[in-house]
């Protein structure tokens, strides 16, 4: 007989070959789709070499995406992508993303048609958990792994027990995904859902487009989940059926699962969230933060990269100007986010309020390019870390905040709730 | 599979990666070189104690911190057959495997077993015999393609059998 189960003990199951699978249960899974970047890539490869394999067990499942030092930042960088490069020629990588196709991993995936409902995606990033926004099982793992899923199509995997978060009441205005993503961090702590699946649920999670939906998967590892979960609805379907290069099966949740826990939260009362230096956790509303000089903010990343993302930063930005001695960043999370925004004038709009935008990469997130922060320098960003020397110097501050609370923050000099502005207030999630 | 037999080495809880190999010695690459170093800050005459198939006796949260191979391919260098512990934390837990070597979670033999007694592991019964009380504890059972993987020696080597050696897969 069926057993209830949660979508991700089903995919786990359907995976394994097994009718059901259980919390802690380890299980040989097969795998639908691997992912490695420029940094992950070259050591991945050459435990694929150790390993003896001499192809990739199916070309048109593996990704590789040069992002966080492309384009190449200097000569190290430059050798680290032509091994990538010459790895995808050689075996013929179907997923190659070359500059100029390029952007970030966990932007390129979803739009591109390659991380689909019911699929295992195992990547060599810490932020694949990003694609459970489209209802996949996606977590990351080591370089060796990824060699070993390269080459035999399969991996091990323990299953994790799921806790349920779900959300409700009404936001208020400029309250966004990334907001709830935080307020949950700050709630649970950055060990609060260790070794778990998160999936997120409730009546404001099924009102959330993809781009939101995939900015709170994207952060579940910062909780320390292993990966996080919208069930798929009728927005993913409508989200992937145009873009799909594989059929796929889409799992969801039985009604009765169990679960390791469930927390229900109305978030009616809930402010603009800001995570302040140096954890995810240390979340505050936006009204509490001290109203000191901010020097950089920066818009991008694979948290809030997205087209979605953008357009709210310029309806803030737009007929504005950047504050006099503050840097405003902007780097669309790929080159079709970038295109569009371009058509949408959301581009025109960033630079005549003096932002720059910069081609697609995960540049200052990881202090890699593009914009790394001095000792004693403070940034808002919207990305999903903000450990000390993350953007550059140890020393440096980093701020974790939502799309429109960095524009606001641009606009003013110092971090600012988004109303302050006095913007036409529209549903922001 | 074969069982192991050894002394038991006792630990607390929380052992951390850093402590297991600290990172000052990360430069190194060969095994053996950082075996010498393995648990040093605990006990610096420890590393030199461990007989081969000695077992690790740990508490909870065995491996905490970093995600550093280092850690286990250190102590299985070191010699140590297996390593019992109340909990693993998850990336140990991975990494171990991965390189080869037995882990056990269980909270009643981590807690009871002395520094020193004789102790047996089958893996394959998730078995560990006190030799000299005679008692048995039971941990949780690898599944077959687990205790393959440690008995190739670690995912590598696991992965260059499957594929026949030849790097055509076999399966
Ligand atoms: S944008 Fe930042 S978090 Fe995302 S993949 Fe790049 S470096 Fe990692």
């Amino acid at each position: 007989m069926a057993r209830p189960q949660t979508i991700a003990e089903k995919i786990l199951a359907a995976h394994a070959g097994l009718e059901f699978v259980e919390p802690g249960q380890l299980v040989l899974v097969r795998v639908d789709f691997l992912l490695a970047n420029d940094i992950t890539a070259p050591p991945a490869i050459e435990a694929f070499r150790k390993m003896g394999a001499r192809r990739v067990f199916d070309r048109s499942r593996l990704a590789l995406v040069p992002d966080h030092f492309a384009p190449a930042r200097d000569v190290a960088a430059a050798e680290l992508l032509r091994v990538t490069r010459d790895f995808a020629r050689e075996h013929d990588v179907e997923h190659y993303f070359e500059v100029g196709e390029m952007g970030i991993e966990h932007v390129v995936l979803p739009e591109s048609g390659l991380a689909l409902p019911g699929e295992v995606i195992l990547g060599a990033d810490s932020h694949t958990c990003t694609y459970g926004a489209l209802g996949a099982f996606a977590c990351g793992v080591g370089s060796t792994d990824l060699a070993a899923a390269m080459a035999l199509g399969e991996t091990w995997l323990k299953v994790p027990p799921t806790v349920r978060f779900e959300f409700t009441g009404r936001l208020r205005p400029w309250v966004s995904a990334k907001d709830l993503i935080l307020h949950t961090i700050g709630r649970i702590g950055v060990d609060g859902a260790r070794y778990q699946a998160m999936e997120f649920a409730g009546p404001l999670i099924e009102a959330m487009d993809m781009a939101g939906r995939m900015t709170m998967a994207n952060m579940a590892v910062e909780a320390g989940a292993k990966t996080g979960l919208v069930n798929p609805d009728a927005t993913t379907l409508e989200y992937v059926a145009p873009r799909a290069r594989r059929p796929f099966s889409p799992a969801r949740s039985d009604p009765d699962a169990r679960y390791e826990a469930v927390h229900r939260w109305d978030v009616s009362d809930l402010e603009p969230q800001v995570s302040l230096p140096h954890s995810p956790e240390n979340v505050v509303p936006v009204t509490e933060v001290d109203p000191v000089p901010i020097d950089q903010v920066f818009i991008g990343t694979c948290t809030n990269g997205r087209l979605e993302d953008l357009r709210v930063a310029a309806r803030l930005l737009k007929g504005r100007r950047v504050a006099r001695g503050l840097r405003c960043l902007v780097i669309p999370g790929s080159q079709a986010v970038y295109l569009q925004a371009l058509r949408e004038g959301i581009i025109e709009a960033f630079i005549e309020a003096g932002c720059i935008v910069s081609t697609s990469t995960c540049g200052p997130c990881i202090g890699g390019h593009m914009g790394v922060l001095a000792e004693g320098e403070r940034a808002v960003s919207t990305n999903n870390r903000n450990f000390y020397g993350r953007m550059g110097a140890r020393g440096a501050f980093n701020y974790l905040a939502s799309p429109a609370v960095a524009a606001a923050t641009a606009v003013l000099g110092r971090v600012a709730h988004p109303a302050e502005l006095g913007v036409p207030v529209e549903e922001v999630a | 599979m074969r069982e192991l037999r050894g002394r038991v080495h006792r630990v607390g809880d929380d052992v951390d990666t850093d402590v297991i190999i600290p990172g000052r010695y990360l430069a190194l690459t060969r095994p053996e070189d950082l075996a010498r170093h393995v648990l040093e800050d605990l006990d610096p005459e420890l590393a030199r104690r461990i007989r081969p198939g000695d077992v690790l006796v740990a508490g909870k949260n065995f491996g905490c911190g970093s995600s550093r191979e280092h850690a286990p391919v250190a102590l299985k260098a070191a010699g140590v057959g297996c390593v019992i512990a109340g909990s693993f934390a998850r990336i140990f837990y991975r990494n171990a495997i991965n390189v080869g070597l037995p882990i056990l979670e269980c909270p009643e033999a981590a807690r009871e077993l002395e520094a020193g007694a004789a102790v047996s592991v089958d893996l394959t019964r998730g078995a560990i015999r006190d030799e000299g009380s005679g008692r048995e504890y039971r941990a949780a059972v690898f599944p077959p393609f687990v205790l393959e993987i440690i008995r190739a020696g670690g995912l590598v080597p696991y992965v260059r059998r499957r594929l026949g050696g030849d790097g055509e897969a076999v399966s």
